[in-house]
Parts: C-alpha cells; structure tokens; sequence
C-alpha cells in the first residue's frame, strides 16, 4: 500500500505544479545544501521558474504550492558519475552502443579524433535515463571510451530530465586514456603514450602542418588547440607514478588536468593538492586487480581529502549509475567526513566539470535540481521519493516500476505468507 | 599377486564411481583449529533460524556454537567480548564466487575460470585452478564472509565441478576445502554458451542449440552409467559363481578349460571423467548449480531436469526469478540473485530491485544473494541491504531477522550444509560475525570475524601482514624514502 501511496504523491505533485505555474515551496526538510552553507534542518526551500528563489524558514509565498517534507530530507539532484548514459543501451549489443570510435589500428597509425564528441550520440530517450533519475540521479558526463585509442574524444555533461537538447553549457571535456591501457595501444609502452600525444600537440601547435604521417586532420588539430589553452582534460588513469607524470605532463602542455579512475591516486595525494588536481574515483575500489592498482585502498577517497585533494565520485557503470550514493556512504564507512561524501556527488563534479553556477548546490540561483529523499540520503534504506529537475518534477516512474508492478502484483494474488 | 592387485584396483574404481567414495582424490586437510571459549555478550543477535534476540550472548567452544541466550556463564578460560550495541550474525555464505580461479591480479597468468575449449567439460574441477594467494579472499573476509562456493565460469553449457572452501589462510585449495560438502556443477543457460562456440562457428550458436547440449550431455551420461551398471551386475554374477566353485571344486576341477574361461572376471567400462561427473549428477550426490537469467530458460530447464531425473539447486544470476517465482517455490528450488545488475546484456534487461524481495515471498521459498564479483562478495550485507529497502516500498517488507536468511541460511541449503553453517544454533560451526552496528546500513563494517570458532580478522588488531603471499613487499613499496 505504500507503493500507492508513492504514485498518489507523485502524481499530485505533478497535477499541482501544471496548475501553479511552476512556482512551489519544499517545506520544513532538512536540506543539504552540499555548500559552506552545510545542512540546514527544518527549512524551506522556494522554487520558481525551474530555479531556486529562496531558502529559509517559513519562507512567504502565498501563490506557491507546498509540499510538505518534514521529517525528509533533501539534496541536490545526483551526479551520477562519467558515464555511457544515453549513449549506451545494453553493453552487450554493440548497435546500441554509441560511446566509442574504435578505430581498429594501432594508435600511431591511426588519425587522432580529438574532434569527436560523443554528446550528439545522446538518447534521452534512452529507458535508461528514467531508471537512472528515479533514484535521484539527475545528471551524468557523457565520456568517450578510448578503445583502441590514447585519445577517446570529447564528451559533456548532460541533463537528464528527457530533453534532447542536454548538454550543460561549459562542460565539455576532452577525454584521454593512460597508463596500462593506453600503453598498449600506443605500441607497448606507456612512454609511447607521452611521445604520441607530443607529436599531436606538436602538429596541433604548427601552423604548417606536416602531411605525411600525420596524427591529426584540421578539425583535430583545431579541437586540441582548444584544451591547450587551459581547457580539461580527464585522464583515466591509475597509477601513482603516472597520475604525477600526467601531471607534470599537462602542465607543460597547458592542459588542466581531471584524474580519472586514480586508484593509486592517495600516494601522490600531496602533488595533487599541490597542483590543485581533482580526483574523480571509486572508492570501492580495493581490490589489487592489476598491476597498476596494487595500491587500491577503501580509505583512497579519505586519505585524499584530509589531504585537500577535490575528489568526486563516479562507479563508471552505466546501468548502476544509479549506486553513486552507495560509493559515498562507503567512503563515510572508510573515514571520509560525511558533508564530503555528499559534495563528491554533487557540487564537486559540478564544479570539476564547469557547472557549478547553475549545478551542484542547493543555493539561491541554482538550477532547481533537487531529491527529497525518505531518510539519510547516503542511506540504503532510504530512496527517493521525488525528484525534480530544473524546477519540474519528475514521474517517479520508469520501466522497471511498471515491470515490478506487473509481477508483484502477480505474486501477492497467488501467495499470502 | 598380479592378478590380485588388478582386481583390487577395479575394486576401487567401482566403488568411486558408484558413488561410495572410498577414497576421494583430493581430500581436505582442513582442521578445525583449537582455541579458548569465547562468550559474546550483549549482542543484537540475528540467528539466521528468523530470529532476533536483543541484549543476546552467545558461547562458543570446540569451533562450535555451544549456547545463546540471555547472562551465559563463561567458561573458566573463555574469552569475553562486550557486544552490547553490535550486531552478530552467522558467517556469510556466498554461493557464487570465482575468486581464486579468477584472481587479482587479473592477468593471464592467472586466468583460469573458463576452460573455453568445449561446450561440455565437466570433466574439470574449479579446486585444480584455485590460487589460494588470490587477495579477494581476505578482502571478503573483511566482509564478513566465511564460507564460499567457487564456480568455473559460463562460457560452457557445462563448465565443470565447482568446490566449497571455508575461507581460511592456506597455502594449498585443500586445507580451504569444506570437509564432506558435496561438489556442485556449474551449467549455464543463455548467452555466453551460444557467444562462445557461435563465434568459432561450433554448436551452440543459439538457445535451441544449448539445449540440445545439455540433453545429449545427460543422455550419454544416462548410457554411461548403464554401462557401470551392468558391469556390477557382471561382476556381482562372476563373483558369485566363484564363490559357487570354491564350494564345489573338487566336482568341476576336471574341466580346466571351462573353469578358466569361467574365472575371467567381466571388463570394466573405460572411466570417461566427464561422463562420471554427470552420472554423479543423475544420482543426486553432485548438486547442479546453473547461471539462467531468463525466466523462460529456468522453465526450460526445470523441464530438462525432469526428463533426465536431476535436480537442479539453484539457479544463479536469476535475474527474472521474480516472474516465476512461485514455480521456484513450488519446485524447491533456490534463486541466487544480485540487488540490482541489470542492462548489460540483452538476457539482464529485465532486472528490477525488488527481485529478491518478490522471489522470498512465497512459502518455501529459498532466495539466496549472490555476488560473482570480487567486489560485490565484500559487500553482500549492503546487497540484502538495497533488496530490503526496494521490497519495502512495494509492500513486501523483509525485516533484518529474515533478510540475513538470504546471505546465511538459504545458501547454506543450496550446498546441502544447513545442518553444519548458515544459523547461530546449538551444535553449529561457530562462523560468527560481530558488526559495529545493523549490518544493513552502508555505515556497518564487520569488526570481527569467527570461523569455527577461530578469530580469522579482527578490525581493531589487523594483522601486520597480509594473509596473501601477494601482497607483502607492498607496503615497502609504498612508503617513500
């Protein structure tokens, strides 16, 4: 009966907001604003216009639907890590996958493809989108995955509220792979690595391009120019040793570097914060699966934060995105402070990827992207039980609730414990 | 002498394959370790038998679960540990795991968990590929988990026996194995059998061709053993008549030839080891433990099991169990299951979060959570955890008391030892799990971890070095100079 409950909720919140041109007021939920600001328990929270107007307590609108949220508590919508979301629809059937450009020759013969970006593959439509943000994750970045390449492309954040146009303005990201994968498609080295992306950098650089032998074509050479002068780069990447020469390496190249994967990352978590480079990782990553992981720790996300290092939070796994709560309230089980856990899903990959104006927080100004959840949002006893994106609230529905309601249903008539 | 050790060596052949196993090949040399009583008190006890005890000690001693209850006495040299705001459960059981035989680190040198090279091998044993140094079996333990089942993978219809192993430091497979816990066969529905040998152009190329894999696999098995058969009932003849003709000697010792011919003991069939483990199969002392995510392929095994008259234990990965549930129930069968894996491929597409919660509901049931992943098996608590939360909004509320069945009891039964681990009760295998709290919230970390009564990890006191081989020198390399 709870479950009935839920859809009469939803759907009341929905019929309201058509009535009341989209201007309603959260009350009295305790809300992480995943800002300086911390957690703020019985408070209001007014949205108008798909943005949030006002934060307080008994704040006035006498025109604003109220939904009551006491004893809830509220978040910023969810990032759910860098992801294939919408470009990927089941892994194991290649015509649903959009996210690599597998080249399939050897990284220096190929044509480097910086230019590609994997954002104009994006399927809103995609049944993983409402599956995902039912569990209150409401934006995710697109990543090319470089196969066969050291250079996989570009790629975006993205809404995922079903509109086609989803990209977050000032996200986009060239996308870089290193270290033991990359080294073997580079030719069996990762030094190779280093020497193949100097001599991309070098022809983006030139302006009379070689043409025998080149890596890159115009458009690519005009694409890299782009990230030389500043822009992010996100390097997956592992090991200690190379997460400092990636480092050093975007420093000389003008490059400003994300670290991706980073497992190893909290052995070199001084140089990070020194260079002021963010960490994007599992931190349920323990196991020492290869050789460039042997360091893999559960206190990797711990360690880097008392150390300074902006971390944020990403399982990669495109039909789990939806588990990014459950990575961070395993770090707050492995020492990291909880206020940081929450900020590792939510406004520090918003401001890691460019969007923090409008993404990330709860604050006045932001885009209303925001979860009202049952409990402790870290919880796993807790779901969410309404979420909103830019100030419209989502059907809490998906194919997998109409699946469930289909089959629990069939149980209950035929059972009765 | 020749001749009488020929027979002798028959002898035993015939006696392992019918199934009195006189002399198992690779036998466990595991023992349960000697230790001091130790009498938790205090505790928040969840007994695996549907029970929760509030402010509940219990004693362990001889590697066994002595008593619980409220205000034991401790034994003169017990061991006391105050419990009183944790939470203890029975060891947790993983009944799908492919650690050892798909080891960290994952490279080729220790990549042995499919052996691709036919669709039927049930002639191999996962035990021959388990490296005991594998670091995930600590890591597991870390999580609370004590016993596990280690499986070949599912390239093949049938991928071969799979082996319980207490999850204790060892330097060989066998001083892990489960004393007298039967072997399992791994099969596989689906998918991956159909992609392997499709793509080398070999049958199974589809699902009609996997059946017909399994279905041929079984009838050979069936004729295999009505070989043996008749070789006993042979055998049984020859020997009687020889008994006969000591009896009577003097009478017949005239006719030398005749008497020769007579004294020729019948042949035995050639030991075929795929053949043997299947035929093990059909007389119920292997339990066929099969990967089907698809409801309408359990169905259809359900089906191939009937017709060649085995049973199938559990079905693992069982994704779509919740649309068959009460079949699962009405057949005793178990279903094996992740939280929440879906979309990955075609065959998961229909995954939901309330799986388990749906598939427990009806009476008889035996929903089992799972992990097939190195990750995942140090976290199952949180697995049940997710399920509790999902069945709860549809309804179907599953307290803390039943939810550790999924992780304790139900897969203790599915490897047919739910009279030796898988319950706190009386006369059990102490595996014992303290946790700093409800082991269902994401904050909860084992803090200590019995198995037959051994502390085997303890969170406040880690062991300064590592259990695996592997991992030392790591540390060294670690620190900088």
């Amino acid at each position: 009966m709870k479950s009935l409950h839920l859809v009469v909720l939803a759907a009341s919140v929905i019929g309201a907001q058509c009535a009341t041109a989209q201007e309603f007021l959260i009350r009295g939920a305790t809300v992480h604003t995943a800002s300086a600001k911390g957690t703020l328990k019985n408070t209001d929270v007014l949205v108008r216009g798909g943005v949030i107007v006002a934060i307080g307590a008994e704040a006035a609108a006498p025109n604003a639907t109220v939904i009551d949220a006491k004893g809830k508590e509220l978040t910023p919508g969810l990032f759910g890590g860098v992801t294939d979301v919408g470009i990927e629809e089941i892994e194991g059937e290649s015509q649903t996958v959009d996210s690599t450009l597998n080249q399939k020759s050897p990284a220096w013969e190929q044509q480097w493809r910086p230019e590609l970006d994997v954002t104009v593959a994006f399927n809103p439509r995609s049944f993983v989108v409402p599956i995902t943000r039912v569990e209150g994750v409401t934006w995710t970045v697109l990543a090319p995955s470089a196969q066969d390449s050291i250079i996989g492309g570009q790629g975006s954040a993205v809404t995922l509220d079903g509109r086609y146009d989803a990209a977050l303005p000032g996200s986009r990201s060239l996308f870089v792979q290193m270290g033991s994968t990359g080294a073997r498609v580079a030719g069996g080295t990762r030094a190779a690595e280093y020497m193949l992306f100097e001599q991309a950098i070098h022809e983006a650089r030139n302006q009379n391009p070689i043409t025998q032998g080149a890596l890159l074509h115009a458009a690519g050479r005009e694409a890299l120019n782009r990230y030389l002068m500043g822009g992010r780069v996100v390097f997956q990447v592992d090991r200690a040793s190379d997460i400092r020469e990636v480092v050093s390496f975007a420093e000389r190249a003008g490059i400003k570097p994300v670290i991706l994967g980073g497992d190893e990352a909290w052995l070199v978590a001084k140089d990070l914060a020194k260079a002021n480079v963010p960490v994007i990782l599992d931190p349920l990553n323990d196991l020492p699966i290869d050789f460039d992981r042997l360091a893999s720790s559960l206190e990797n996300a711990a360690r880097l934060q008392r150390a300074g290092v902006r971390i944020a939070f990403s399982s990669g796994d495109t039909p789990q995105a939806r588990l990014v709560r459950q990575l961070a309230g395993n770090a707050v089980a492995h020492g990291l402070p909880w206020e940081a856990a929450l900020a590792a899903i939510t406004s520090t990959p918003a401001e890691i990827f460019g969007v923090g104006a409008t993404h990330g927080h709860i604050s006045v100004g932001q885009s209303a992207d925001l979860v009202l959840w049952s409990g402790d949002p870290l919880e796993l006893s807790t779901l969410a039980e309404q979420v909103w994106i830019a100030g419209r609230p989502i059907e809490m529905k998906s194919r997998q609730t109409e699946l469930r309601d289909r089959y629990v249903e069939k149980v209950k008539a035929h059972q009765a414990r | 002498m020749k001749a009488t050790s020929r027979v002798a060596l028959l002898f035993s052949t015939a006696l392992a394959v019918s199934g009195v196993l006189a002399a198992e090949p690779f036998p466990s040399t595991y023992q349960v370790p000697v230790n001091a009583p130790v009498l938790i008190q205090g505790a928040t006890v969840l007994t695996g038998t549907g029970e929760r005890l509030e402010g509940t000690d219990v004693l362990i001693s001889d590697g066994k679960i002595q008593s619980i209850g409220k205000g034991l006495t401790a034994p003169a040299e017990a061991r006391i540990i105050d419990a009183h705001g944790k939470w203890v459960t029975p060891g947790i059981i993983d009944i799908h795991s492919h650690l050892g035989v798909y080891a960290s680190p994952a490279v080729k040198g220790l990549d042995d968990g499919n052996e691709a090279t036919s669709p039927v091998t049930s002639n191999v044993w996962a035990e021959h590929s388990v490296w005991p140094q594998d670091p995930g079996f600590e890591m597991a333990l870390e999580g609370g988990v004590t016993t596990l089942q280690i499986l070949p993978g599912s390239a093949n219809l049938i991928g071969g026996r799979s082996v319980v192993l207490k999850n204790v430091q060892a330097v060989t497979y066998q001083a892990m194995k489960f004393p007298g816990a039967a072997y399992g066969l791994k099969m596989a529905c689906g998918e991956n059998p159909k992609r392997v040998y499709g793509s080398k152009n070999q049958a199974p190329s589809t699902r009609m061709g996997n059946v017909a894999g399994y279905r041929q696999a079984f009838a050979d098995a069936q004729d295999y053993q009505q070989q043996w058969d008749k070789y006993h009932r042979e055998l049984a003849e020859y020997n009687k008549k020889k008994a006969e003709h000591a009896d009577g000697g003097a009478k017949k010792s005239k006719d030398k030839d005749g008497a020769d011919k007579e004294s020729m003991p019948p042949s035995p069939p050639k030991r075929d080891l795929k053949l043997e483990t299947l035929a093990e199969v059909l007389k119920g002392n292997i339990l066929v433990h099969m990967h089907c995510y698809r409801s309408d392929e359990m169905a259809t095994m359900l089906d191939v099991a009937d017709e060649f008259g085995f049973k199938i234990t559990a079905f693992h990965h069982a994704v779509e169990a919740y649309k068959i549930a009460d079949r699962l129930a009405e057949k005793n069968v178990c279903a094996a299951m992740w939280a929440d894996w879906w979309g990955f491929k075609m065959e998961a597409y229909d995954g939901i979060q309330e799986n388990l919660a749906i598939v427990d509901f009806p009476e008889h049931s035996c929903a089992i959570v799972h992990s097939d992943s190195g990750d995942g098996i140090q976290r199952l608590n949180q697995e049940a955890a997710k399920a509790m939360a999902h069945g709860a909004r549809v309804g179907l509320t599953v307290p803390p008391e039943r939810a550790i069945r999924w992780l304790t009891l139900n897969p203790a039964k599915s490897l047919g030892l739910q009279d030796r681990i898988g319950t706190l009760e009386a006369g059990k295998g102490a595996d014992v799990v303290i946790w700093n709290g409800n082991p269902f919230s994401v904050y909860a970390l084992a803090e200590q971890v019995f198995i037959d009564g051994a502390l085997s990890f303890d969170r406040a006191h880690p062991t300064p070095s590592p259990r695996s081989d592997f991992l030392l020198g790591r540390h060294i390399a670690e620190s900088p100079l």
